[in-house]
């Protein structure tokens, strides 16, 4: 019981890094209709960029600061501005192709820029080990599923109790009535893709003291983000949050008690079965077809 | 016919000067380098080896008076690619391919340039490669083959551990590996009781070392590459393994150390190539090559520069510039290190092209690598 | 066909047939590689270009066609049983990959094909009796034509570009059919082609098969031109440069998999001089190119033509206000 539990627990903190870059996506696929490929290495850049401050002699919460802001810069108004603005308007494989070729540009610029190899990643957390009832626990593997879930619910209130975050959500729901209501459309859809770019930072100061940060890391993780994402439910932003968890737990319990070398298949199996019997995910609510 | 005579000798002169031109250009040296794709860090650092002898070579005057043209290519981790590109370099008239480093692309080019008829040294390490019969295929590092039973030998003898879990990542390379390390066990009578495959990239090991732990296995032999290891290291220690944990190359190398920090410390394993080794040309070669580009070797990086010295020490030998001559050479060949330091430690090519070398057997201690044992070649 | 096209089109299929001639090894393979990815692309460019799938495990399909041809040309089959066999299989499992595509749309399906890609990409590392696993297979053959033995490149090279011919014929045939007017209905506007009697769900079904069968064939022809496969060359990001290419060549125009393969396989050639920049230039380049172009490549002469007609409508607009005006 003790070596499920622990599969479990590990797993829960490996679904809440999942979870905090599907959040991200979601949001920008709601509010936006822009499904980014290289949301992966929108977590990956930060990574880099925090460890270039911190090169500098900055301390990490400094760095991560820093990178806040130049994130915000450019992958959240730079991208917008750039590549969402322009491309929407033709349809999703325009926008599909240019985040592939995005994605492509950031690894390969910080491969050959930077380093082809991993680096070590400072941790938020202290190396402390807790024991409890047989199973150990890292203070990271608690501090990372508590940050998560703050970052989750965090977001889902600012969407539904202020202002901005419903007006986020008329845009999300109907553009076109938003505008008519005189809601500022564009600047409420940059918010979205300004706390893509937040999310993504958190995620990489979560995410690379294991990951360890290297050119491809953001891959993986976008990928099961993906998935996660469409798990959870689309059009729901705690849906994200269910993803990742059952994506992070299920790929534990299956390497150990299935198998090891089919691991990557459980995200994708669990993602088949939602799509065919429940496409909107399983906290999804049905989307009308627009004829 | 006077005429004729003169219009012979003239022509005759005119090819020498040709041929003696021939020979006096820069010679042309081709690398096929994995730089993109899942190889790109061994294959990077490779080329950053051979890169550096290259230059060092070149600045004292070039092999028998002649510079260098090494012009490395991307295989993009690609086998089709990689067959493309020894295709060129047979094509372009390369005296030697050096590279690749990834073993399935190895695989494929190899067929090229024998065909080619052009030496090929490589820093793959899947055993097959050397098991195909060919003439021109030499290593630079050992094979799996001869890494593993020095290993088992020292769980046998030193360890003494009668069961053994095997945990390595399911790629050419671990999979190659964990094939003759278990191959090795069997032969000493050690029992396998866990066999544990991880993906490479992979970086939840609360599984897998869970499976290490229920099999209650007195030892753990780690044959990952070197983030994973970093991260099963961690996870080892976190899940309180307390029993040994001996690694082979990419498991103890320096990278690994850096990754996991103290979660390695204890480690022991079996290294043909490192740069803590504790002889003075290797240090000199670690020296340099962290002036160069900054960053601290690991066994890829040596593996490259060594390769180029080989070539140049083995051109040296025979004289001249022949591929073919000198792939025929290096069977059975002993390079001194004494006489050409570039190579690092006395180095031998067997019959199948595999070499024999000093290695060594290292313990993680505070962060570094230390030499606890030097375990003989059979080098003469 | 008008005399311009036709033309160029003679034009093209001469230089294809005698350039390769006077190349040395390298360029021979190069081109052969080049046309293998073509007759993939066709069918990539037929289930997402014509017929407005989302399908992004394209390699899957790749890789299924050749390691069915390595695994039964090493079993002692001819190359002429295994080929055959993997377009079938492609296309048996392509119709069933068209399944999810029934039931989600767009996006979704996209992602559906991607973990199918991911599967395979699995099954092949994994089940190692069959497959070799990573170390894949080696020692593949070349097949043999009437008794002509097609070892040496330049010979494999016509045999696949013949091969890519006549399979184009086909799909020119198909487009110009009821069933290729069908497609692009069910690319368009599918629920309105649904309300004019078309089965879209047979037709997307067959999209999705035709395309795999394609790409069935052309791995087929990879494995005999490489003569050793493993799982590296059909991954996700495999089949990711896949759609690149038929996006970038232009989805919808046919000879749109012609020019997106050349800029994916030749591009990284001529851009060798950046060293480990090529990668970078690239993706920056195609996002450029989506921002410029995002309907491919192939669009230019038809946003030449739209511009053209633009203008001449505002000159005949305001030459006829000024008459008017007068």
């Amino acid at each position: 019981m003790t070596d499920f539990l622990q599969l479990f627990l590990s797993g829960l903190a490996t679904g809440s890094i999942y979870a905090v870059a599907a959040l991200g996506f979601t949001l920008l696929w709601q509010a936006s209709g822009t499904i980014n490929f290289a949301q992966g290495d929108f977590v990956m850049l930060p990574a880099f960029m925090m460890l270039g401050f911190a090169s500098f002699g900055l301390p990490l919460l400094v760095a991560f600061a820093l990178t806040c802001v130049v994130s915000v810069l450019f992958l959240g108004w730079g991208f917008k501005r750039a590549i969402a603005d322009p491309l929407l308007r033709f349809g999703m494989m325009p926008v599909i192709v240019a985040t592939i070729g995005l994605a492509i540009a950031m690894r390969a610029g910080i491969r050959a820029g930077v380093s082809a190899e991993a680096q070590p990643f400072p941790s938020l957390f202290a190396d402390r080990l807790f024991h409890v009832g047989g199973v150990t626990v890292t203070l990271a593997d608690v501090g990372t599923l508590a940050i998560a879930l703050l970052l989750v619910f965090g977001t889902q209130a600012f969407l539904s109790r202020t202002v901005t975050g419903r007006a986020m959500q008329a845009v999300a729901q109907n553009t076109d009535s938003a505008t008519v209501l005189g809601i500022n459309v564009p600047r409420m859809i940059f918010y979205t893709f300004a706390i893509n770019a937040l999310l993504a930072c958190a995620a990489a100061l979560l995410v690379t003291p294991t990951y360890l940060a290297k050119f491809d890391m953001g891959e993986s993780l976008g990928m099961k983000a993906f998935f996660a994402a469409i798990i959870g439910g689309f059009t729901n932003s705690r849906g994200a949050l269910l993803g990742g968890l059952i994506v992070g737990v299920a790929e534990n319990l299956a390497a150990a008690y299935v198998s090891p070398a089919y691991k990557d298949a459980v995200a994708l199996v669990i993602f088949m079965l939602v799509i065919m019997f429940k496409p909107e995910g399983l906290l999804g609510r049905k989307a009308e077809r627009k004829v | 016919m006077m005429k004729k005579a003169r219009l012979l000798a003239t022509a005759m002169l005119a090819a020498t000067a040709f041929g003696a031109a021939a020979q006096t250009g820069p010679v042309k040296i081709a690398g096929i380098m994995e730089l993109s794709g899942s190889g790109a860090t061994p294959g990077t650092n490779f080329n950053n080896g051979v890169k550096l002898a290259v230059k060092e070579i070149n600045a004292a005057g070039g092999i028998l008076g002649r510079q260098i043209d090494y012009q490395p290519v991307d295989d993009q981790t690609n086998p089709g690619v990689a067959k493309a590109l020894a295709q060129k370099a047979v094509d372009d008239g390369a005296y030697v391919v050096l590279g690749p480093v990834h073993s399935g692309a190895t695989l494929v080019a190899m067929s090229e340039t024998q065909r080619g008829e052009v030496t090929n040294i490589i820093g793959a390490e899947a055993a097959s490669i050397t098991q195909a019969g060919d003439p021109y295929m030499f290593r630079s590092s050992f094979t799996q083959l001869t890494a593993m039973p020095k290993v088992a030998r020292y769980i046998k003898d030193t360890v003494k551990a009668k069961t053994v879990a095997v945990m390595f990542t399911n790629n050419d390379y671990g999979k190659g590996g964990r094939d003759a390390v278990v191959k090795a066990f069997d032969a000493l009578g050690i029992k396998v009781v866990a066999d544990i495959p991880t993906d490479p990239l992979q970086v939840d090991f609360s599984a897998a070392v869970l499976k290490a732990k229920q099999s209650g296995a007195d030892a753990l032999f780690l044959y990952t590459l070197e983030e994973e290891s970093a991260r099963a290291l961690r996870e080892l220690r976190k899940q309180g393994w307390d029993k040994p944990i001996i690694g082979e190359t990419t498991a103890v190398s320096q990278k690994t150390i850096e990754l996991a920090g103290d979660a390695a410390n204890g480690m022991v394993g079996h290294v043909g190539l490192t740069v803590d080794a504790p002889e003075p040309r290797i240090k000199d070669f670690g020296q340099k090559f962290f002036n160069e580009y900054k960053y601290k070797s690991e066994h890829n990086g040596m593996k490259g520069y060594i390769s180029m010295y080989v070539v140049k020490a083995m051109t040296e030998k025979i004289g001249k510039f022949d591929s073919k001559a000198l792939a025929a050479a290096m069977h059975g060949a002993t390079i001194s290190a004494d006489k050409n330091p570039g190579v690092l430690m006395d180095i031998g090519f067997d019959k199948n092209g595999d070499i024999e070398r000093e290695s060594f057997l290292i313990k993680v201690d505070q962060g570094k690598q230390v030499v606890i044992d030097t375990l003989p070649g059979t080098v003469k | 066909m008008n005399n311009k096209k036709l033309l160029a089109g003679l034009v093209s299929l001469a230089l294809l047939l005698v350039v390769p001639a006077f190349l040395k090894n390298y360029g021979v393979y190069l081109f052969t590689y080049w046309a293998i990815f073509v007759i993939a692309n066709m069918g990539l460019n037929l289930t997402v270009g014509y017929a407005g799938q989302k399908s992004l495990g394209h390699a899957a399909f790749l890789g299924i066609g050749a390691y069915s041809v390595a695994i039964l040309m090493k079993a002692g089959f001819s190359f002429w049983l295994g080929l055959p066999v993997a377009a079938l299989g492609c296309f048996v499992i392509g119709l069933g990959l068209g399944f999810p595509a029934l039931r989600v749309q767009s996006i979704y399906l996209g992602f559906a094909t991607l973990g199918f890609n991911t599967l395979v990409w699995l099954v092949m590392r994994n089940e190692a009796w069959l497959t070799g696993g990573t170390f894949g297979i080696n020692g593949i053959g070349r097949p043999t034509v009437f008794g002509l033995d097609l070892g040496r490149n330049l010979p494999y090279y016509y045999f696949v570009l013949a091969f890519a011919l006549v399979l184009a014929f086909l799909l020119w045939r198909l487009l110009r059919s009821p069933w290729g007017k069908a497609f692009t209905a069910l690319r368009d506007n599918p629920i309105r082609a649904e309300s004019l009697g078309i089965d879209i769900q047979a037709y997307t079904l067959l999209s999705f098969a035709i395309g795999a069968a394609y790409a069935g064939v052309a791995g087929g022809l990879l494995a005999s031109l490489v003569q050793f496969i493993e799982p590296v060359p059909f991954t996700v990001g495999a089949s990711i440069m896949m759609y690149l290419m038929v996006v970038v060549g232009g989805p919808g125009y046919f000879l749109g998999p012609l020019l997106g393969s050349a800029i994916g396989v030749l591009l990284p050639e001529w851009l060798r001089f950046a060293q480990g920049w090529y990668l970078f230039v690239f993706g920056i380049a195609v996002v450029l190119l989506m921002l410029w172009l995002p309907d491919g490549l192939l669009s230019i002469p038809d946003r030449i033509k739209a511009r053209r007609l633009a203008r001449d409508a505002a000159a005949a607009r305001s030459a006829a206000t000024a008459k008017a005006g007068a």
